[in-house]
């Protein structure tokens, strides 16, 4: 695809006997939502890992903005415009909710070895990163210890430090796990306005939300994708039925 | 350090300025030791401040600091015993090989992580210390006494007590605000980020290696320039300045007095040496109406005393003394 901005081709990664990665192909153009589902332990978060460069692949190649990624360190990678949140919170608890997300804008605005100014008295950092936690809704809550804000705060908090970096791609790992039906409204909100200007990459259990945002859906099952379409073909889709969504269902039902 | 009246700064003020009068009390009273001792806990009150900086700031718990005071030590040593006296030679030399030492540990340690990290900086000062004790040009085991201190010309003479103590409180004075300065600049809201969160770090875009080793590097060349200090200071310089409990006496420092503060080491530095000055004479005191003569006996046991007051600061301060002045500052 010309205008792929994610291409990933036969990425494959075991651990030992299990197979996370089951040679994945996809594709993810410019402006799409794409959202990954499967049941637990469908190598989704080890997907994310690899991508975001956590993880290296036993085979298999990553191409970003046509460029292949496949060997570059995190940072680097983050460097160029993907940027992931985590599914277990991952912030630093000890500092300030402005300060962990002005983190996040220097490290893009430049090289840090900057060693007199006082940081935090920054605007050039300051600024975006307040417009950072205002997308999110967090304005009110900047100079709060990170360790005191709630579950639903700490989810908002990983999205605004994601955006912060200034990405050209999310990948957002179960950003409403663990929340209330108010929080998971309010995110899927978020997400929704941040669509018309992101690439995302959504993992996500919450299958309103998901079906409400995604533009396509692949689904995975043990490290293999069996179906990747839109949400109507995936609703539609017997085997996905089937191996998951029926499951769920039933558990419902 | 924002100037209001919090019951921290008082102390710390106060602190500043005994400091500063010790000099004037010791000439009052004729009384040299207090001059010797506290030019000696100023002078430990950097190193343990440079261990704060990878320490506090950057959670690094090198268990090998002590070797730069003596890497810095043997640097004016040598020279010294060489026939170079100068200290505008001496001083540079001890902290570019400091520096260069750091980085080379750096390099090797910084790429593991917890336990790994302390044995790797352990062993490398470990390596050091028994190096020194097979150099017999200069003295091996016994050491090498320094008969000249550093020379700088008209600048300053070092072997007045008074200058050199004054001397030594303005290098650890420029020390404290040079690392408050960094810690508060991006490179140290990078270092502490990477202490906090070093996956988080490197997923926003930090390359953070390459800043904890820097930080590595400052603070191993801040305390060689204290080890040039300490052997001007005792004429001395033996291979026991960089064993190990040396190592651990600097992390008892920063921890005691308080981590990721700035003026933490040197808190700690002046309560851990007075105590160790003041218990056995204070055991003996108490002791000595009850037990007699067994009191000066008893006086050589001070440690045991030291011993559960580290442990009541640790386990019911996690800020050091520091923290316990400033109140409950951080979780």
């Amino acid at each position: 695809m010309a205008d792929a901005l994610l291409e990933i081709e036969e990425l494959t990664k075991r651990f030992g006997g299990v197979i996370a990665s089951d040679s994945i192909s996809l594709c993810v153009p410019k402006g799409e939502l794409h959202a990954i589902i499967g049941p637990n332990g469908a190598g989704k978060t080890t997907l994310i890992g690899q991508l975001a460069g956590e993880i290296a692949a036993d085979a298999g190649r990553i191409h970003f903005e046509g460029r292949d990624v496949t060997a570059l360190p995190t940072d680097r990678r983050s460097q160029l415009g993907l940027a992931r949140s985590f599914q277990i919170t991952s912030l630093f608890l000890d500092f300030t909710v402005l300060d962990n997300v002005a983190l996040a804008v220097q490290a893009h605005a430049g090289h840090s070895f900057r060693f007199w100014r006082d940081a935090r008295s920054e605007s050039q950092l300051r600024a975006p990163a307040r417009a950072a936690l205002a997308r999110v809704g967090l304005a009110g809550r900047a100079d709060v210890v990170v360790s005191n804000l709630s579950h639903g705060e700490h989810r908002q908090l990983e999205i605004a430090m994601a955006l912060a970096t200034r990405p050209r791609m999310l990948l957002l790992d179960e950003p409403m796990a663990g929340m209330g039906p108010d929080e998971s409204a309010r995110m899927v909100k978020t997400l929704r306005e941040l669509k018309r200007e992101l690439t995302i990459l959504l993992i996500e259990h919450d299958m309103e939300a998901v079906f409400a945002l995604a533009d396509r859906i692949t689904v995975l099952v043990y490290g293999r994708i069996i179906a990747s379409g839109t949400p109507e073909a995936i609703r539609a889709n017997a085997e996905v039925r089937q191996a998951y969504l029926g499951e769920q269902e039933q558990r419902h039902g | 350090m924002i100037a209001s009246l919090t019951p921290r700064n008082v102390v710390v003020a106060v602190l500043l300025l005994l400091l500063a009068a010790v000099p004037v009390y010791a000439a009052v009273t004729a009384n040299a030791f207090l001059v010797t001792l506290f030019t000696r806990v100023i002078i430990l009150g950097i190193a343990a401040s440079s261990l704060n900086l990878i320490l506090g700031y950057g959670g690094m718990v090198s268990f090998g600091h002590a070797v730069y005071l003596g890497i810095g030590g043997y640097a004016v040593g040598i020279l010294a015993q060489e026939g170079v006296t100068s200290g505008f030679v001496q001083w540079p030399l001890a902290l570019v090989v400091s520096a260069l030492f750091a980085l080379l540990v750096g390099a090797l340690s910084l790429r593991t992580r917890g336990v790994y990290f302390i044995m790797i900086t352990l062993a490398f000062a470990q390596l050091v210390y028994y190096f020194g004790v097979g150099l017999d040009r200069y003295g091996a085991d016994d050491g090498l006494t320094i008969r000249r201190r550093s020379q700088f010309d008209d600048l300053i003479n070092l072997s007045d007590r008074t200058q050199f103590y004054y001397l030594c409180l303005a290098l650890l004075l420029a020390t404290i605000y040079l690392i408050w300065r960094v810690v508060n600049s991006r490179f140290g809201m990078v270092i502490q980020g990477a202490r906090s969160n070093d996956r988080r770090m490197r997923a926003i875009g930090f390359p953070t290696f390459r800043y904890r080793l820097t930080a590595f590097v400052i603070a191993g060349a801040i305390c060689g320039v204290a080890g040039a200090l300490l052997a001007n200071h005792t004429g001395f310089i033996s291979p026991a300045t960089m064993h190990w409990t040396r190592s651990g006496d600097l992390i008892v420092m920063v921890v005691l007095g308080g981590m990721a503060s700035s003026f933490g080491p040197l808190i700690g530095a002046v309560a851990l040496l007075s105590l160790e000055e003041a218990l056995p004479i204070l055991i003996r005191a108490m002791a000595f109406p009850v037990f007699g003569d067994a009191a000066v006996r008893m006086a050589e046991y001070w440690q045991i005393v030291l011993g559960p007051l580290f442990l009541l600061v640790v386990l019911f301060a996690r800020g050091g003394i520091d923290g316990l002045l400033a109140g409950a500052r951080r979780g």
